[in-house]
């Protein structure tokens, strides 16, 4: 081989040369992504095809079928179980857009992962509920950033056989004693805005800690949730982040009490477990409040299917299917004339959709910041939260 | 004039085909680029990109990477207790995964290499690879549902006074244990075929016992091969954060990654360097050992 010619050294060095050429050209694609940041001027002819990002039970065949069918849109759906999950997602620019709860939102907006939204070209976006509008999760420096899709609490559920009688508050996961009678069987939100859970507790029962927003929590009212959390950790029987886990588990018998949201609390009544929850007739909260959720459709600042997301935007409140939305999941509707159609008459009442005062006890997930309003800017931020998060589950 | 013309006409393909002709060294470099080019932009040059991120910082609102120096990550990685916790927790496991396996695969594999018929043999391998066919989440789901306090686990040992061990750190055990044992049975495997029947003859002639022969001459042989297999076992479980997520509260350091991935991914970054530290011990000690003088 040696004695053909050719210098083995010259050689080696022209390969690498040639190598680092197709590296630079390899680096050059991957670093040319436009990011507008300009709204939609006009609603267009549908690309034919749309991504989105949802919660469990929010894009169901029986409204994206007729979505299709109006619009030659066709829906391919990704379901994320966190709000963390969602942003990240996000940040692969391979959807067009995402039903963003308060504590994704303002993090969407400041990574320019999301497009303000020309509230003008969603025609069912003045009828939406008024509290739901120009809210500080959806709403930036006066730009509209997305689209309400519902709002709702996050439920207390027990397993009617074994809890008795019907818990009426949070201490069956919170205070020590009573819930170390569920040692093993308490099944709690895997996410670390479930800290905010606590911090809701405590400004109810420790009022000496002068809590006010449970995600604006200074150090002393932080470590007092963490604390909480820590001792709470060991009644744990399992911390959940995907709805199918928390059906299991329920079904199996391995947890009887616990945080969940309506959709796993239906899934669970249809298999006939006989789980229950706060009564609907007191908005499934119990005394403390709750925290809860309001959700925003959102475009991406990199959709390749807008005239798409605008549809979907708008179909999603049409007052029926707005309707057929929130009876599906159990929350209440944005859509002020969705009430009309709901198949339950008394739908509306029993979710208080119309009660904005039954609201101010329910606190939507927000992302936590260090600035939070009292000039001091000695709030936890976010990433205080997830690290913290890590060390309660140890 | 006529020449000129001729080499004119000739293509692009035959012009290459000259430049290649009588220079092996250009030929094999022209094939390698590709292959090369993937491993060392694609691959180390992830891994490169990983190891810079590590020292960055995030903009904790919009989780946008601050390109400045900083320790801060690994600071908070060697004085915040929890993360010891977590990094020493998966390294038990992983460890002890792989011991289960190669106790469990020792047998299996010596049974199947030197004991089984030709048609016991196809089938056994058929039956160690049907499950690496079927989805690794159905497969880890299964497991929840056999582990379940009314699940088919307490169904059989509820007779005999004992019951499921539930969801936590056993069922991590097992569960890994499970998934992972095809990559142990079949390196073992490979090993012991290679072991020819006739020093096992020999031994027996030397006056050896089957345990001396175990001993002195198969398992001396075949270890490498364990090592290997354990390769394998070790590092699927330092990576995997999928079934201590389904199957117990425990916390792994690909969930820890996972975690901080949304909002501070240099943070993640230098998590996900611990594993490729251990990685690295691992595989010098199993060069020593010999894993790598078969492959």
């Amino acid at each position: 081989m040696r004695s053909k010619g050719g210098n083995p050294a010259r050689t080696a060095w022209l390969i690498a040369g040639g190598l680092l050429a197709a590296m630079l050209l390899f680096a050059g694609c991957g670093s040319s992504s436009s990011n507008s940041g300009e709204e939609l001027q006009k609603v267009g002819k549908g690309e034919g095809s749309l991504n989105l990002i949802s919660w469990a039970g929010y894009v169901e065949p029986a409204w994206s079928k007729p979505f299709e069918q109006k619009t030659g849109c066709k829906v391919s759906d990704k379901e994320a179980g966190t709000s963390d999950e969602m942003v990240e997602l996000m940040k692969t620019g391979q959807y067009d857009g995402v039903s963003a709860s308060g504590n994704a939102t303002a993090r969407l907006v400041a990574a320019n992962l999301v497009d303000p939204v020309n509230v003008s070209l969603v025609p069912n976006y003045k009828t939406v509920f008024s509290d739901l509008k120009n809210q500080p999760y959806n709403t930036f420096e006066g730009v509209h950033y997305g689209i309400p899709h519902g709002r709702g609490a996050n439920l207390l559920m027990w397993n009617g056989n074994d809890v008795k009688p019907a818990p009426d508050s949070w201490d069956i996961m919170f205070d020590p004693k009573i819930a170390a009678k569920y040692k093993g069987k308490i099944s709690v939100y895997d996410e670390s805005s479930y800290i905010a859970d606590a911090a809701l507790y405590l400004k109810v029962h420790k009022p000496e800690l002068g809590i006010e927003n449970p995600y604006e929590l200074n150090e002393e009212q932080f470590n007092a949730a963490i604390e909480l959390l820590k001792e709470q950790r060991k009644n744990v029987g399992e911390y959940w982040s995907e709805a199918a886990k928390q059906i299991s588990a329920f079904a199996g018998g391995d947890v009887t009490v616990g945080t969940t949201w309506q959709y796993q609390y239906f899934a669970l009544k249809e298999e006939g477990v006989p789980v229950k929850a706060s009564p609907a007739s007191q908005g499934f909260l119990p005394k403390e409040g709750a925290t809860g959720w309001s959700d925003t459709w959102m475009i991406s600042s990199e959709a390749k299917h807008p005239n798409c997301m605008y549809e979907w935007m708008n179909w999603i409140i049409e007052p029926k299917v707005n309707a057929e939305v929130a009876e599906f999941f159990g929350e209440a509707p944005a859509q002020e004339k969705a009430c009309e159609h709901t198949a339950n008459p008394n739908f509306c009442s029993e979710y208080h959709a119309e009660e904005p005062a039954f609201w101010k006890r329910v606190y939507y997930w927000e992302t936590p910041l260090a600035d939070c309003g009292n000039g001091e800017e000695d709030c936890k931020d976010y990433n205080d939260w997830v690290k913290a998060w890590t060390s309660i589950k140890g | 004039m006529a020449t000129e013309a001729v080499i004119e006409r000739r293509s692009t393909g035959h012009r290459l085909a000259g430049l290649l002709h009588g220079r092996p060294r250009l030929q094999v470099g022209a094939l390698l680029a590709g292959p090369v080019g993937w491993l060392v932009i694609g691959y180390l040059g992830s891994l490169a990109l990983l190891l810079v991120a590590a020292f960055w910082s995030v903009d904790p609102l919009s989780g946008a990477t601050i390109k400045k120096f900083t320790l801060e990550n690994f600071e908070s990685l060697v004085n915040e207790p929890v993360y010891r916790t977590i990094v020493w927790r998966t390294i038990r496991t992983a460890l002890l995964v792989t011991l289960t396996d190669a106790i469990i695969a020792f047998p299996i594999a010596f049974y199947m290499a030197k004991l089984a018929s030709r048609r016991g043999k196809a089938l056994l391998v058929v039956g160690i690879l049907l499950p690496l066919w079927s989805s690794y989440l159905v497969k880890v789901y299964a497991w929840r549902t056999l582990l379940s306090t009314d699940g088919a686990i307490h169904w059989a040992l509820s007779p005999i006074g004992l019951d499921t061990p539930g969801y936590g750190t056993t069922a991590v055990w097992l569960v890994f244990s499970y998934l992972w044992l095809p990559y142990m049975i079949l390196p073992i495997y490979a090993g012991l075929e290679r072991i020819p029947n006739s020093l096992i003859s020999a031994s027996e002639d030397l006056g050896a016992s089957p345990f001396t022969t175990f001993r002195r001459v198969i398992l001396p042989l075949s270890f490498p091969a364990v090592v290997a297999g354990s390769i394998f076992t070790f590092s699927l479980t330092l990576g995997d954060y999928i079934t201590p997520r389904l199957v117990s509260n425990d916390q792994f350091i690909g969930n820890v990654i996972f975690n901080n991935i949304a909002n501070n991914q240099p943070f993640a970054a230098a998590l996900a360097l611990v594993p490729i530290v251990v990685m690295i011990a691992y595989l010098l000690v199993a060069r020593k050992l010999g894993a790598f003088e078969h492959v």
